[in-house]
């Protein structure tokens, strides 16, 4: 996130595009409704009427993967009507002509027919968000996992740097992250094209800065593989060694079926966790690990905040911090590492080697913690980013993007889309949800949520069991009947293995992040009809 | 005189045009009684402990919801403001089933302090409720015989987490907090975020999981962490007796949370003692796994990854990190991938 959440009760305007926060980030969404009852105004851009559609101000019940259509005629708007930032685009991005070249070839009327609402609301929306600024602009998955994610990104940022609500408070560019530390996990360089703080792993004086501080003579000078190359060179035999941690790809990845036949194929596959699960089936050798509150460390939060995670109970029988792990397999392998202990590969090596961490030691994160870029001790953090419009590269570029619809659209044999995310209750596989007391309660099984005018055509009932197929799979679920759902939509989550919305997401992919589709496949769905 | 200050408790007090009796004299380092009060909600006024003594006024005023006027003289612990919390105390004992013994509550409880504080007993009431415990919900336990009605639970529903689940039913002796149509929290618009526990100031609103073991005299640690869940992050107290986590609660003021916390936050922590939990390292042999001590299972992937680096390369083996686990734990697994078997194919699910 560029900005903060402490800075949602006080905004304005949000504009909510691909987010079910009251879901997902359920006290991120508390702050945004508190704005709205304060008088901010609440634009849900969302193909389902979602709760926090119950608080709009307008809800644009976008089609699944238009989202670009609808950013770009949004701009088309902005630029046409002049309702844009003149000063900020002069004085802090470039290639504004671009741009405006690009979103000329969305008028609203082409973009209605993509998006399947109204020019007349697209120009509404327009208008809305030039008349108030800042406007926060919050997005989750619903932008991110399309085959066009890189593109939908883009698109979100052009619209701010048009609108000139970057770099001041209650504006931004402001993705939510789905775990806990997968912003963390990012900022450490477990990513196969960068060193901790971002540091790419082509540039040589990075790669002479880390072989330095880890003792080796060189490091590996072309980025690695992203996980869906990893699975497929499972299969191929490129990738003969593969090991997991932390991870239940055999529920989580698209197409479960193509995933298990992946993991199976490994020629040696090493599971560290927590619990045994679907991914640990496959492995040779399993390690058990140590969980969230028998471990000293940190997460870092979506605004970029680093805070403590602290030990309350000690991990069972054999189980072990998993930097322990890692550390004897190092020796294990001719490396010696000094740290022992989280805190000491925090205080010596990550937030020495990462300029942006310089600043955060762990004797400063006994409060609130600290938010990055912070880049010496004196330093109190930084709240939202590009100040003054100063962006990382200097000015900020406009990259026009072009919308492209889903690998897979409804089709005859497959006639309704199916689109997936997490529910309240639950979180992710339920490894950790589903052992704890009381949350199978609230929910005990996975429904596909269809629309009353899909379930009146199929004469489908509430509660009724049925059969959901994609070209690469089917389950059996029960139907949830619920007008939050527009015609021609399924949606499902993949809390619950049986029921898993794998079974028959599309491995189809963003060409340059590999972020699989998770957001749009066709479906089509039967009545069970049983003896 | 400066214009905006106050006599309190025979003191010249200064204040913020806006603030309200109780936010001046806080300010000023005098600590009202409240129980109705729930800090960043509309004040209420319902519960009537907060009374202060206004030279001047017809009746004593409620500190929370009357804002600080210029020139004002109070008296918080006059003996006619002790009198009237007395009497307010006592008729509230007296409003339900007020037993400490077996109260989850008990050490816990704003009433129960108050009660101790003014030495105030029930005896003098004759209980004038009868409302009884409702046991039907998940997580959450609703027990209106210890309810006073302050309506805490109400204001953080509506106003912090803006649920509006729940809200007042009914009037005068029949008055309760309902939710939709006075039917179980579980039929309602209610999330289960327990932000109403928490609010709560006595025993009427309890976690099913810690009613029965959680003692606060005897929990030994409260340990400070981030959750495990969102990306939000938001800060916890794990309260910890007897090495166990037996309930967690929000870090009032603490940023990015505020206190609050969802269901997961608040409810999602006893899968660490699942008994399912993966305790020793295990090998397969055979197709079955059997265990093993770290020494075995080490050496075996530290040697079939050093056999495959010669055979094929460093660039055969190929790793994912966890996007759930501490900072610490990603940066080593990419150490381990980039300095100790030479290869950048270390990636985790960032991007979804």
């Amino acid at each position: 996130m560029t900005n903060s959440f402490n800075e949602f009760a006080r905004a304005k305007m949000f504009m909510i595009i691909g987010s079910n926060m009251v879901e997902a980030h359920p006290v991120a969404a508390t702050f945004v409704k508190n704005a709205v009852m304060r008088g901010a105004q609440l634009i849900v851009v969302d193909p389902r009427r979602h709760a926090l559609v119950d608080l709009a101000a307008l809800h644009v019940p976008i089609r699944v993967g238009s989202d670009i259509a609808l950013l770009n005629a949004l701009m088309h708007v902005l630029i046409a009507e002049n309702l844009y930032d003149r000063k900020f685009v002069e004085s802090c991005t470039i290639d504004f002509d671009k741009l405006a070249a690009n979103v000329r070839t969305y008028p609203p009327e082409r973009a209605a027919a993509i998006c399947g609402i109204s020019a007349e609301m697209i120009r509404d929306l327009a208008r809305r968000i030039a008349s108030v600024k800042p406007m926060m602009v919050c997005y989750t998955l619903g932008i991110t996992e399309h085959t066009c994610g890189k593109h939908n990104v883009q698109a979100v940022a052009n619209l701010q740097m048009l609108l000139g609500n970057l770099g001041v408070e209650c504006g931004g560019v402001n993705p939510l992250r789905g775990q806990n530390n997968v912003q963390g996990a990012c900022d450490m360089g477990a990513l196969p094209n960068v060193f901790p703080g971002y540091q790419a792993v082509t540039d040589a004086d990075h790669r002479a800065k880390f072989a330095k501080a880890w003792g080796v003579a060189i490091l590996p000078d072309t980025p690695g593989l992203m996980i869906p190359q990893m699975m497929e060179g499972l299969t191929t035999g490129k990738v003969r060694a593969f090991y997991v941690f932390g991870e239940n790809l055999a529920n989580t990845e698209p197409d479960i079926r193509k995933v298990e036949h992946e993991l199976s194929s490994a020629e040696f596959l090493v599971v560290q966790d927590i619990f045994p699960n679907e991914t640990t089936r496959f492995a040779h050798v399993v390690l058990p690990a140590a969980a969230w509150s028998e471990n000293d460390g940190t997460f870092s939060n979506s605004e970029r905040r680093i805070s403590r995670v602290r030990t309350a109970s000690p991990p069972p029988g054999l189980a072990k911090p998993n930097w322990w792990i890692f550390k004897e397999l190092a020796k294990r392998m001719g490396r010696a590492w000094a740290a022992d202990s989280a805190q000491a590969i925090w205080d010596e090596e990550v937030s020495v080697l990462a300029p942006q961490l310089c600043g955060i030691k762990y004797h400063r994160l006994e409060g609130d913690g600290l938010q990055w870029p912070c880049p010496d001790e004196s330093h109190a953090g930084t709240c939202f980013l590009h100040k003054d419009g100063q962006f990382t590269c200097g000015l900020g570029v406009f990259t026009p993007v072009e919308w492209t619809p889903p690998a897979e659209e409804a089709c005859a044999d497959y006639p309704l889309v199916l689109s997936t995310g997490r529910r309240l209750a639950h979180y992710h596989t339920r490894t950790q949800t589903g052992r704890c007391e009381g949350l199978n309660d609230i929910l005990g099984e996975e429904t596909a949520d269809i629309s009353p005018q899909d379930a009146a055509e199929l004469s489908i009932r509430d509660g009724e069991t049925i059969r959901v197929r994609s070209r690469r799979g089917e389950v059996r679920i029960k139907a949830r009947v619920s007008a939050r759902v527009p015609r021609g939509l399924v949606w499902m989550s993949f809390h619950f293995r049986e029921t898993c919305a794998n079974w028959l997401t599309n491995p189809a992919f963003d060409p340059s992040t590999l972020t699989a589709e998770y957001k749009a496949c066709a479906v089509r769905i039967e009545k069970v009809y049983t003896a | 005189m400066a214009e905006n200050t106050f006599t309190l408790n025979q003191r010249r007090v200064a204040f913020m045009p806006g603030q309200t009796i109780l936010e001046a004299a806080a300010a000023a380092g005098v600590r009202i009684p409240t129980l109705c009060h729930l800090r960043g909600t509309t004040p209420t006024g319902a519960c009537r402990i907060c009374l202060v003594e206004v030279t001047g006024a017809r009746s004593l005023m409620s500190a929370c919801s009357t804002p600080a006027a210029p020139n004002m003289v109070i008296q918080t612990e006059s003996t006619r403001v002790v009198q009237a919390r007395k009497l307010i105390l006592e008729l509230l004992l007296a409003s339900g089933e007020h037993d400490c013994l077996i109260c989850p509550s008990c050490g816990d409880c704003q009433l129960q302090d108050l009660a101790f504080k003014y030495q105030v007993s029930p005896k003098r009431f004759n209980r004038w409720t009868d409302f009884r415990k409702t046991e039907v919900n998940p997580l959450i336990v609703r027990d209106f015989s210890r309810c006073i009605l302050c309506g805490r639970c109400v204001q953080a529903c509506n106003e912090v987490q803006v649920n509006r689940a729940i809200s007042f039913g009914y009037r005068g002796k029949k008055a309760k907090i309902v939710a939709a149509g006075d039917g179980p929290l579980k039929d309602s618009e209610c999330v289960f975020c327990g932000e109403c526990v928490q609010a709560c100031p006595t025993g009427a609103l309890s976690e099913e999981k810690a009613r029965t073991t959680w003692r606060p005299w005897k929990e030994r640690q409260r340990v400070r962490t981030t959750c495990p869940y969102c990306g939000v992050g938001c800060q916890q107290w794990l309260h910890v007796q007897d090495g166990k986590i037996v309930k967690v609660t929000g870090v009032m003021g603490a940023e990015p949370n505020k206190g609050r916390l969802c269901v997961k936050g608040r409810f999602g922590y006893d899968f660490i003692y699942s008994e399912e939990r993966l305790k020793t390292p295990l090998i397969k042999e055979n197709g079955e796994f059997r265990e093993a001590s770290w020494d075995e299972a080490l050496d075996l992937v530290a040697s079939k990854f050093k056999q495959i680096v010669a055979e094929s390369g460093p660039h055969a083996l190929a790793g994912v990190s966890c996007a759930r686990s501490i900072n610490e734990d990603s940066y080593q697994m990419q150490k381990l991938f980039r300095a100790a078997i030479g290869t950048n194919n270390i990636d985790h699910c960032a991007r979804t």
